[in-house]
């Protein structure tokens, strides 16, 4: 059965279909149906919903929360997400599983509330304190909305790393029809985690939540141990392509600009240009690989990003000097109309530029 | 021969790392005495801070949680609304509570959380070394404040007993000292209601402790009375003992 | 007749603060001579005058302190 649903919202369903039973959060724009949704739905099926006092609390109950092995999540927007980063990076420094969605604006400071792209580093590098990775995730419509937590509360709790799936205004807002295929899971019928704080009547060792190890070289310990599973992580990558076989340039994009590109490939493929699209699912980890694979029979690749260029330098590192890597960017929450990208798909097959980048 | 003082069983048995003379040390005891005599230990969660108690996650012998600096009351309101039947304690500093973690403070206690706050307010920053802590007395010296606090420069101390007491949500708040035997018996009092609340469901409980930081008022450890008389002659003129708040 | 009291002190949990020393009615605790492992002149019982009213057990900030009642 297909229902008509905003991307918000189906976040919320897809999160509570999931097992998701505790949400802490604060209002910002454009993500403030997830809050106002999970504050009625979540009481529906026996869950939690605090509004937090800042961002800053927010994720700090949803750290106590998931401590407890309560499938948990939070959710804002770039400046909010910002505020947050000194509780992600305890979660992931505490190896504590929850899933944190971004729905993107334009930046930086306070910036604008349209759809943007522009928290790529943020999100892709760790974007708190110290060493750590995310587990994330670029939903490019609705029912990815609704069908990605499943997926990432699946990672996050088998590799113990924080899940974050980084969406924009766009998709927050729009509203498409949509099927609800993900499984609807009981959280009665998940094995407790042995690491969750709880109640003790069993008389098994205590369990301590913590980020932090004074002791000489312990930390640099934990680290590596942690790296070990980013590194199985790696294994966890997904992409979508869409005519690469006989690609002469590759456009590689995702969320709205990866929607906005498959039109300017299709524009292209009319006019007779070997187009092609390349749609990383998740942006940590970054299908490095296959992309190094498609440059040896594609030469040209051009990153299209609604941000300054931030993506464009993972597709670099993947593509690794062997063909050449193009740009189109739009930074400032503007959306980027796909004829323009049709523009550049001819800059580069037809009049031959080399290094091209356009910040439009 | 009876021996009349057994080790709490709440509390591991090993060294602590807290300076000579810190009263840290007696307010452990006396939490995890409490736990035992309420028999709670084993679904108690403890919300360790950041500043010296940042250790107390390995000292009690219970689940422990360690969190940032200042938001062991958010913490400790997602544990208790996710596993209601748990028993959660933020255990916190001054700087902790009442500077960087104000805002968690004021509105666990707002949402009348069901969550027991013990704070321990030595009117400095210890772990980090001496500096003015938002309880620091006028004149009073610090690293940051070599002179004495000046109110013009740096304002004046936070009453956090008497400020959570004008919340509707704040049912218990408690002001106790641990710088005499008198003291402590009280603060163990205090604690103990802090704890029956949150079984009985009464709600956000806080027990303000004014303890000694010999190490940085610069006064000798060795010498137990330079310090309790800090507290004794100075502190408790700011900070008034007693009980600011109690809802039944 | 008041009650009769021992105390004993764990010479490697005492860090010489003697807030014990500061409290006790009968001055039956005093500064040790004797250097402790940890690096401390402990506090110890003089011997004698206990009368095991535990205000020294409850001031010790580090459990150092056992009272038995004889």
């Amino acid at each position: 059965m297909k229902v008509l649903m905003k991307g918000n919202e189906a976040l919320c369903e897809g999160a509570i279909r999931a097992g998701c039973r505790f949400f802490a959060g604060y209002p910002i724009t454009p993500q403030n149906e997830v809050p106002e949704y999970m504050s009625w739905r979540l009481p529906e099926v026996g869950g939690h919903f605090v509004q937090a006092e800042s961002e800053v609390a927010a994720i700090n109950m949803i750290f106590g929360a998931a401590s407890t092995g309560v499938r948990s999540m939070g959710s804002s927007s770039s400046p909010g997400i910002s505020l947050k980063q000194e509780g992600i990076s305890y979660c992931a420094g505490a190896d504590i599983p929850f899933l944190i969605a971004n729905v993107m604006r334009g930046g930086p400071g306070l910036g604008n509330i349209a759809g943007a792209q522009g928290d790529y580093f943020q999100s892709t590098r760790g974007g708190g304190h110290g060493d750590y990775k995310l587990f994330v995730m670029a939903p490019q419509g609705v029912q990815d909305m609704i069908d990605f937590p499943t997926h990432c509360y699946e990672i996050a709790y088998k590799y113990r790393v924080p899940a974050m799936i980084l969406a924009d205004g766009i998709i927050g807002q729009m509203m498409e029809s949509i099927e609800m295929k993900t499984p609807e899971i009981d959280p009665k019928n998940l094995k407790e985690p042995d690491w969750a704080l709880g109640i003790n009547n069993t008389g098994r060792p205590k369990r301590r939540v913590t980020s932090y190890d004074l002791r000489e070289g312990m930390l640099e310990k934990m680290v590596l141990e942690r790296v070990k599973r980013y590194r199985e992580l790696e294994k966890e990558v997904l992409w979508e392509e869409k005519m690469t076989e006989d690609a002469e340039i590759i456009l590689v994009a995702y969320g709205t600009s990866a929607r906005v590109s498959a039109t300017a490939v299709k524009m292209a493929r009319e006019k007779g240009i070997k187009a092609g699209l390349f749609r990383p699912i998740t942006l940590s980890p970054f299908p490095k690989k296959r992309l190094f694979e498609l440059a040896s029979k594609t030469k040209d690749f051009m990153a299209v990003e609604m941000s300054l260029g931030q993506m464009v330098e993972d597709l670099r590192l993947s593509i690794n000097g062997k063909a050449n890597v193009h740009l189109h960017a739009k930074p400032g929450g503007s959306l980027i109309a796909p004829e323009e990208v049709f523009d550049s798909i001819i800059k580069v097959t037809k009049e031959g530029v080399k290094d091209y980048a356009t910040i439009k | 021969m009876q021996l009349l003082n057994e080790r709490p069983k709440s509390l591991l048995d090993v060294s602590m790392h807290y300076c000579p003379g810190c009263g840290h040390g007696i307010v452990h005891r006396l939490v995890a005495e409490v736990m035992d005599e309420l028999n709670i230990r084993e679904k108690t969660i403890f919300v360790a801070p950041v500043g010296c108690a940042v250790f107390a996650d390995t000292y009690f012998n219970c689940d422990a949680i360690q969190g940032p600096h200042g938001r062991g009351p958010a913490i400790a309101t997602g544990i208790k609304r996710a596993k209601p039947d748990s028993i959660v304690v933020s255990y916190q500093g001054d700087g902790d509570l009442a500077s960087i973690g104000m805002a968690e403070t004021v509105h666990s206690a707002a949402r009348n959380e069901n969550i027991t706050i013990i704070f321990i307010n030595n009117a400095i920053y210890g772990m980090t070394g001496g500096q003015m802590a938002p309880t620091t007395l006028i004149g009073q010296k610090a690293t940051t404040c070599i002179y004495g606090r000046d109110p013009k420069v740096n304002g004046y101390p936070i009453r956090i007993c008497e400020l959570l007491s004008s919340l509707e949500g704040t049912r218990y708040a408690e002001r106790t000292t641990v710088h005499n035997v008198a003291g402590v018996v009280k603060t163990k009092n205090a604690i103990k209601k802090a704890f029956q609340n949150q079984v009985n469901g009464i709600g956000f409980s806080i027990v303000e402790v004014l303890s000694m930081c010999p190490t940085n008022w610069g006064v000798r450890a060795d010498n137990p009375s330079e310090a309790t008389k800090y507290i004794n002659d100075q502190m408790v003129k700011i900070f008034p003992p007693g009980v600011y708040k109690d809802v039944k | 007749m008041p009650k009769q009291g021992k105390i004993e002190v764990n010479e490697e949990r005492c860090k010489g603060c003697y807030l014990c020393v500061s409290v006790c009615p009968n001055k039956c605790l005093e500064k040790s001579d004797k250097f402790s492992k940890t690096g401390y002149y402990p506090a110890s019982y003089k011997g004698s005058g206990c009368i095991a009213c535990m205000s020294c057990a409850k001031i010790c900030p580090d459990l150092a302190i056992k009272v038995y009642e004889l």
